[in-house]
């Protein structure tokens, strides 16, 4: 029950609720629980109409070159 | 899809195990990790990746399905709110076949005509509250820590357009007592937790420090099958190296301190309190109630409800699984007389409850 889904920021209206895609399919989450500043174009994590989280792609490619290493030096 | 594509690559699924072999070899001994959450649950059937682990690495589910762990006096509880005059009961869409007493369900309450409502999120209860002035609606709170914070939230946009006929019966949990709960009981022996990704969010790594003083490890793991295989080789390695310790594989998601802002939420709308779970039994602290101030949006101080008994089904051992005592197939009702058609206990009903999920993909 705890899914939920990085989605991109398409708009974001007066009363801090945002429209955001998911893979083709639009919801509007509310801003009011994420403690990050986010902006048109950022990805945030939703979960039951809130957004949550925004996605730390910096993060996110780091740990994706960290995995991309594994493969470079593949042991078996 | 971003975020998702490239966490399912089979070149990188392919170079994880071979880490994970490796780290399996050196240990030679076998290794029991919980997944916690459930959504880890309904992945690691998707992805097959329990066949994929070498044969000493066990990996069995915890109490991280919320309807799941839900006591059935909570469920029955429901049942008779959802049964009263005037009231359309809202709640998430897992809760509708969840069996309490004599087989009684929500869902078999609205074929006899209560208006029982799925909704996708908490802030639906509100727009039903606007369209139905004349009725009350009662939302089931359900759900841990990535969930509470979006029931709390809408408590508080409710009192701040002054309404007033909405409330939440509140069976909401908080993760950590109930891991402690495990660590405790010296009849499960678990190496390492797969810690819940979407919980980490607002709890953040400092919630599960107990785990690493206890020796174990835990790391913070996503829902992508990339994610779910990186998470079990962070924690052989640290086994490897007997070096146990709280960490986040899923730093895309959560950061190490979690949203503070969603936690003040909690913090203003609910207190902490004892709660029932299946399988468990009471854990101190691990459920919210609503603070004082908060009472009128709270159903159970709204209306009476009477004692109602409440009895398990026979012969279910939904309570064992989710202790992870036992792997849903050692259950004698197993794919006999329980099937995801018809559920017997709460871990058939939901997809990512672990015997849904085994009787999916065995």
């Amino acid at each position: 029950m705890c899914i939920a889904f990085p989605g991109k920021i398409i708009s974001i209206d007066a009363d801090n609720f945002a429209l955001i895609d998911i893979g083709g399919t639009r919801r509007e989450v509310s801003l009011d629980l994420i403690d990050q500043d986010v902006t048109v174009g950022d990805y945030v994590i939703a979960h039951a109409g809130y957004a949550l989280h925004k996605v730390d792609e910096e993060q996110a490619k780091e740990d994706l070159a960290f995995l991309q290493e594994l493969i470079e030096n593949e042991i078996y | 899809m971003k975020y998702i594509d490239e966490y399912r690559d089979p070149a990188l699924a392919k170079a994880l195990l071979g880490r994970i072999m490796q780290a399996a070899r050196a240990l030679d001994r076998n290794i029991s990790i919980m997944e916690v959450c459930g959504s880890h649950t309904q992945a690691i059937g998707r992805y097959g990746i329990r066949k994929m682990l070498p044969g000493n690495i066990r990996l069995i589910s915890g109490p991280g399905c919320p309807v799941c762990v839900t006591s059935i006096h909570d469920v029955d509880v429901g049942i008779h709110l959802a049964g009263r005059m005037g009231v359309i009961f809202a709640t998430f869409g897992d809760m509708l076949r969840v069996p309490g007493t004599a087989g009684n369900s929500l869902q078999k309450l609205r074929a006899q005509g209560a208006d029982v409502r799925v909704v996708a999120s908490p802030l639906d209860s509100i727009t039903l509250a606007q369209e139905y002035p004349d009725k009350h609606v009662i939302f089931m709170g359900i759900g841990f820590e990535t969930t509470s914070p979006t029931i709390g939230a809408m408590v508080m946009r409710a009192r701040k357009l002054g309404i007033t006929n909405v409330s939440v019966f509140s069976v909401h949990k908080v993760i950590p007592p109930a891991m402690q709960a495990l660590i405790n009981d010296p009849s499960i022996k678990i190496d390492g937790f797969l810690c819940p990704g979407h919980v980490s969010i607002i709890i953040g790594a400092a919630a599960y420090t107990f785990i690493a003083q206890a020796g174990k490890p835990a790391v913070i793991t996503g829902f992508e099958p990339i994610d779910v295989l990186d998470g079990i080789r962070m924690i052989l390695e640290q086994l490897v190296e007997q070096r146990p310790a709280v960490a986040i594989q899923y730093g895309r998601g959560v950061s190490p301190e979690g949203n503070a802002k969603a936690r003040a939420v909690l913090e203003e709308v609910f207190t902490a309190m004892d709660a029932e779970w299946r399988g468990l039994g009471t854990i101190p602290g691990s459920g919210l109630a609503f603070k004082e101030v908060y009472h009128d949006f709270d159903t159970l101080k709204r209306f009476e409800v009477p004692e109602i008994r409440s009895a398990e089904v026979k012969g279910c051992a939904c309570g064992d699984v989710l202790r992870g005592a036992i792997v849903p197939d050692e259950c004698p009702l197993f794919g006999q007389v329980c099937t995801p058609v018809n559920p017997i206990g709460p871990c058939m009903v939901s997809g990512e409850g672990s015997c849904a999920a085994y009787y999916k993909y065995r």
